[in-house]
């Protein structure tokens, strides 16, 4: 991808630049377009209605109606909000979930920068997300937004622990920060997949199967709080907050506020595929190597990805439709006593087992 | 003048710009929020030089760490018990005297040294590589920094305990 780019641009930093701001605008806001409908579907569902129906076949456009309406709407800033930074925030969140997206790679041929350092760039990016969200709640000058602002932070700097340690587990494994590299590693059948052990066999794979379910589960748990997501949407508890740190935002800045909740969705669900469940990779083998068509290898892989990024996405809807919400000591209680000991004995497992392969 | 350079001047002047809010503005919350515009100029021109991992870790442990905290500390004091932290100037004429000499320093040392060039090559990855020097040749200091970090942790503990009491 990235050659074509530059034998068409004939500039590498140009091709770069391009290759990086791709997904953006073929993948990620078509998705996010989807994942609102989806969301709203499922809800619907789950609640024995039918939800939105009206608008094209089974209100698959919908989304596409509301965000023509939220760009009408009047952009409204608060008299005694912080103008510069309450019109900052919401480009800040949504620039730091973006960005995550440069070092995902759709498939073998297509990654926005193959940096050595990929899984790394990933977890400092979200940063910018935190200090978004503490920026848009801090100017809305609204005890609600401050607090929502507030919480969120705490929840996403605490629970940023366990995940970071659970990927520090699998780069050990690896011995890689390159996402693409860990698809590579594993190859295209689904035995091969980290959740599975890996690739080889002998004991150690199997010595590895229930080591790498609990780090799937403990970086599952840990990138929902990360995402906002029920049951850990406390910044967002609409009993307790209105709507947390967007209370005041309105029109297209809450749109970016929301196109980005949905872009990192897909993110912490892509890292985990990488990480688990083998990526781009297909889990039986590919029709194009069958049937001797090269250029059909990448079109599965990027099918393969989507399709294993947006089940993790549905299971994410899934759990926000069936479980109550957490309080916040229990949320803390949750991060420090049970996730944070627990990676760090599988770190250390993990770590033993690795010097045996 | 190359697309790299215009991006490094681009990176320069957000640092520079950011850098100048962050000790000028009166208000504490716009020099905490232009501080990560500086670390954020700063990682990029890392990134320029080469060096993949010092960037990533100048965001994380900056943006995500330091500057988040530092946040907390001003909205919490800031808005909500109404104390004026203030950012004003005194002393003109010595800050002046101290900044020219420092300025001069640096400048000489940048003139005058004979600065040894190479020719420029694509940067490779330096994680492996300073990994494995964390882990040999520096391994003293490396684990001295760990004990440091982990006694600061223990006193910040045990001073949050004491005021509960």
């Amino acid at each position: 991808m990235y050659e074509i780019l530059n034998n068409i641009f004939g500039n590498q930093a140009v091709a770069w630049i391009i290759a990086a701001a791709l997904p953006l605008f073929v993948f990620i806001l078509p998705f996010a377009l989807f994942a609102v409908w989806l969301e709203r579907k499922v809800s619907a569902h789950m609640q024995d209605r039918l939800g939105p129906m009206r608008v094209g076949w089974h209100g698959v456009l919908q989304t596409i109606a509301d965000i023509l309406k939220l760009i009408q709407k009047e952009d409204i800033i608060p008299a005694e909000a912080d103008k510069k930074l309450f019109n900052l925030a919401p480009i800040l969140v949504f620039a730091g979930s973006y960005a995550a997206f440069a070092a995902i790679p759709f498939s073998s041929k297509y990654i926005g920068s193959n940096a050595e350092v990929g899984i790394f760039y990933i977890i400092a990016v979200s940063s910018f997300v935190v200090a978004g969200i503490l920026m848009g709640g801090w100017a809305s000058n609204n005890k609600y937004a401050l607090l929502g602002a507030m919480r969120s932070a705490a929840q996403i700097v605490s629970y940023e622990i366990p995940s970071a340690i659970v990927i520090l587990t699998m780069v050990m494994l690896t011995g890689t920060l390159s996402l693409d590299k860990f698809s590579q590693i594993q190859t295209a059948y689904f035995w091969n997949w980290f959740i599975l052990g890996g690739p080889g066999d002998g004991l150690t794979k199997f010595l590895l199967i229930p080591f790498m379910i609990i780090g799937f589960t403990i970086l599952y748990i840990s990138t929902l709080a990360e995402v906002n997501r029920t049951p850990f949407d406390i910044p967002e508890a609409e009993s307790e907050l209105v709507a947390g740190y967007h209370t005041e935002y309105s029109g297209m800045k809450f749109a970016m506020f929301f196109l980005a909740e949905y872009g990192n969705m897909f993110a912490v669900s892509a890292v985990i595929t990488l990480l688990f469940f083998g990526g781009y990779q297909s889990p039986f083998g590919y029709l194009g190597n069958s049937f001797n068509i090269p250029w059909l290898v990448p079109i599965e892989q990027v099918f393969w990805f989507t399709f294993k990024g947006i089940i993790f996405v549905f299971v994410q809807m899934w759990l926000r439709w069936t479980l109550p919400r957490l309080r916040v000591d229990q949320l803390m209680h949750v991060c420090w006593k049970f996730l944070i000991p627990y990676s760090f004995v599988n770190l250390i497992i993990v770590g033993i087992i690795t010097l045996f392969r | 003048m190359s697309l790299y350079d215009i991006i490094f001047y681009l990176f320069a002047a957000i640092t520079i710009l950011s850098g100048f809010i962050v000790v000028t503005s009166k208000n504490i919350v716009y020099s905490a929020f232009s501080l990560l515009f500086t670390f954020f100029g700063v990682a990029g021109i890392y990134v320029l030089l080469g060096a993949d991992f010092i960037a990533i870790v100048q965001i994380l442990v900056y943006v995500g760490g330091i500057l988040i905290l530092l946040l907390f500390g001003v909205m919490l004091t800031n808005k909500i018990t109404n104390v004026d932290i203030r950012t004003g100037t005194i002393h003109v004429l010595p800050g002046a005297v101290a900044v020219g000499v420092l300025m001069g320093l640096l400048l000489s040392a940048m003139v005058w040294t004979e600065w040894k060039t190479q020719p420029s090559e694509t940067p490779v990855t330096t994680t492996v590589t300073l990994g494995r020097l964390l882990i040999t040749d520096y391994i003293l200091i490396f684990e001295l920094l760990g004990i440091l970090l982990l006694i600061a942790l223990i006193g910040a503990a045990s001073i949050a305990r004491r005021e509960q009491e």
